[in-house]
């Protein structure tokens, strides 16, 4: 079979003017710029970039990002005495760290954690300030706002590693450090502090749904590949008027699993699993330390894991050992 | 019959990569083919092996029902049937209706007149496991490195494995791997989105088309990769990401032996700033 049968690339472009965009009709900003085209992007997808809706809330996002950043690389440079090679040479190394457990819920010295609550209080901004954008954009298109509700269960996860568990335990020291290795570091401490994350249900679901959703887009974008012969791609004229490409691609999987989802409810399972991910993931960290002190311990309570033989002679807690100090 | 009302007229002779017209017929909603008959015989055979091996290994706690590989002593020879011998057999098994499941897409697809997309995605999956069961163990000379058949006792395997590279997030191989899963995640979360939200807009407004779906994102990012172009970027995402979940293993083991937050001390010491 041809290797253009397969449709891995488009071959043949149409060079027409820009699409400016669905009318906004009357509204306080208009969109920026004309559009330009770029052949080789119009090989694998859309030729056309621009043109962008800004708005005073996309300009509002985008400064709080810019701020967010700003702190963070100004504080991982200046941990480097301001040395512009060193600071090339350690960046995956670098962090900005939370404050210290004994500041608790205050508010500490700039360099003492206080850049770090400045900077995750602007990249929330952003991040709360481009939820709204997108439900705005949405809302102005008479779309259903579904994009704006998945971006939520992101941002719930994001809210309960950086600020509702945080809280609960009593510490900002609790939070993820901004940085490339720092927050691998962070993960890793975490997992081992309570007993293997692997043992947490919530965690093996979040696995289930990040594993389940690039299994399905692996499937999803394979089938509609597929039947794009047949013009499988024009997928809200096949949910709204069923054609070949539809039955083909629902035949396909039925003939091979005995089951088939429809052009509309593929995409209600993929909006499910992709938005299931990070809202269960969130449930287990918020458990973690707060409720459940030992995933490990809790999944042998539970008879989920068995118990292990201990080969190696326990080891107490160095925190325990500190006078006065709590674990 | 358990057809569709518009089953019927796709339902033809032909297509077949072995066996000519013997094996094409469905049963109920199924397919059948040389590779469906292949596909049973091995699934069969590794299901009731794995049922047989838990019925020896003392639980029937769904959790912690665990069918190990063989002891590293045996290396890559075959080992005694309870010791690891039925790992070895169930993984043949588990290779062969994987393989025969491919197959027998392939000839679905002929079937249809649709492209081969679907099976040369599940032979990248089919690849990861081979990597992890066959390439990596016989890499390192001992059946006894591949994983266990087991729900926790698999985890542990992953966590154990880890752990001997001191923090597996430093691999390279398994940064990549772990971004592509997180971006297919999130550009799958967007494309059904996006679908759902032009098909079920607000009230009292009527389907959208795809333009609205393309001003949607040009407005939101500047950019709108197409109805065509998002299932091709998923697809490279999904991909790309059980590709470099395979590289990141192999790699741990026959290539990195120690470390992997060691391995990142070439970039410290690279010439432009020693």
């Amino acid at each position: 079979m041809a290797a253009e049968y397969q449709n891995l690339f488009t071959s043949v472009q149409v060079a027409a003017p820009s699409y400016p965009g669905v009318p906004l009709g009357r509204d306080e900003y208009q969109r920026e710029g004309k559009g330009l085209h770029l052949h080789w992007l119009g090989r694998l997808g859309d030729a056309q970039i621009g043109p962008i809706y800004l708005g005073w809330l996309g300009i509002a996002s985008l400064i709080c990002g810019f701020i967010a950043i700003e702190i963070i690389g100004l504080n991982m440079w200046a941990s480097v005495g301001w040395d512009p090679v060193q600071f090339a040479r350690q960046l995956f190394w670098l962090a900005l760290e939370p404050p210290p457990p004994a500041y608790g819920l205050s508010l500490p010295p700039l360099n003492q954690g206080g850049w770090w609550l400045l900077a995750g209080f602007f990249l929330t901004m952003a991040i709360l300030l481009w939820w709204a954008r997108m439900y705005r954009r949405a809302r102005k298109l008479g779309m259903g706002t579904h994009v704006a509700w998945a971006f939520a269960a992101a941002i719930w996860l994001y809210l309960v590693l950086g600020f509702i568990r945080p809280l609960l335990m009593g510490s900002w020291g609790e939070a993820v450090p901004f940085g490339i290795f720092p927050h691998l570091d962070w993960t890793a401490a975490f997992s081992l502090r309570y007993g293997n994350l692997f043992y947490n249900p919530f965690h093996m679901l979040s696995i289930a749904f990040l594993y389940g959703s690039t299994l399905l887009f692996a499937m999803h974008g394979a089938t509609i590949l597929a039947v794009s012969r047949f013009g499988g791609e024009r997928e809200i004229e096949q949910i709204t008027d069923r054609g070949t490409a539809s039955e083909r691609a629902a035949l396909f999987w039925r003939w091979t699993m005995g089951f088939n989802a429809t052009m509309e409810s593929i995409h209600r399972w993929a909006w499910w699993f992709a938005v299931l991910c990070p809202l269960t993931g969130g449930i287990g960290i918020l458990l973690t330390g707060t409720v459940v002190d030992n995933w490990y311990l809790w999944a042998v309570k539970h008879g989920v894991a068995p118990l292990y033989p201990a080969v190696f002679q326990p080891i107490v807690d160095p925190a325990l050992q500190v006078l006065g100090a709590k674990p | 019959m358990a057809m569709l009302n518009f089953e019927r007229k796709y339902r033809v002779r032909g297509g077949t990569l072995l066996g000519g017209d013997l094996f094409d017929f469905w049963v109920g909603p199924f397919y059948v083919g040389f590779f469906g008959v292949t596909t049973a015989f091995f699934s069969l055979v590794g299901i009731l092996l794995s049922v047989w091996g838990a019925s020896q290994g003392g639980t029937w706690n769904l959790w912690q029902i665990n069918i190990a590989p063989p002891d590293l002593k045996y290396g890559l020879g075959m080992a005694p049937l309870m010791e690891g011998g039925l790992w070895q057999l169930i993984t043949v098994c588990a290779i062969g209706s994987f393989v025969s499941w491919a197959l027998r897409e392939v000839e679905i697809c002929r079937k249809l007149g649709i492209g081969y997309h679907v099976p040369f995605a599940f032979a990248v999956a089919i690849l990861a496991y081979v990597t992890l069961v066959v390439i990596r163990p016989a890499l390192m000379g001992a059946w006894g490195h591949g994983f266990p058949y087991g729900i926790m006792s698999h985890l542990d395997w992953v966590s154990n494995t880890g752990y001997q590279y001191l923090h597996f997030h430093y691999n390279p191989a398994h940064m990549l791997a772990v971004s592509f899963f997180f971006a297919t995640t999130f550009a799958l979360s967007l494309h059904g989105a996006l679908i759902l939200s032009a098909t079920n807009p607000a009230k009292g407004e009527v389907v959208k088309t795809a333009e609205h779906e393309n001003t949607f994102f040009r407005d939101a990012i500047g950019y709108s990769i197409g109805t065509l172009g998002i299932h091709r970027l998923g697809l490279f995402l999904a991909l790309s990401a059980g590709f470099w979940s395979a590289v990141c293993i192999v790699i741990s083991g026959p290539f990195w032996t120690r470390g992997w937050p060691e391995w990142w001390s070439w970039w410290l010491n690279l010439p432009v700033w020693r």
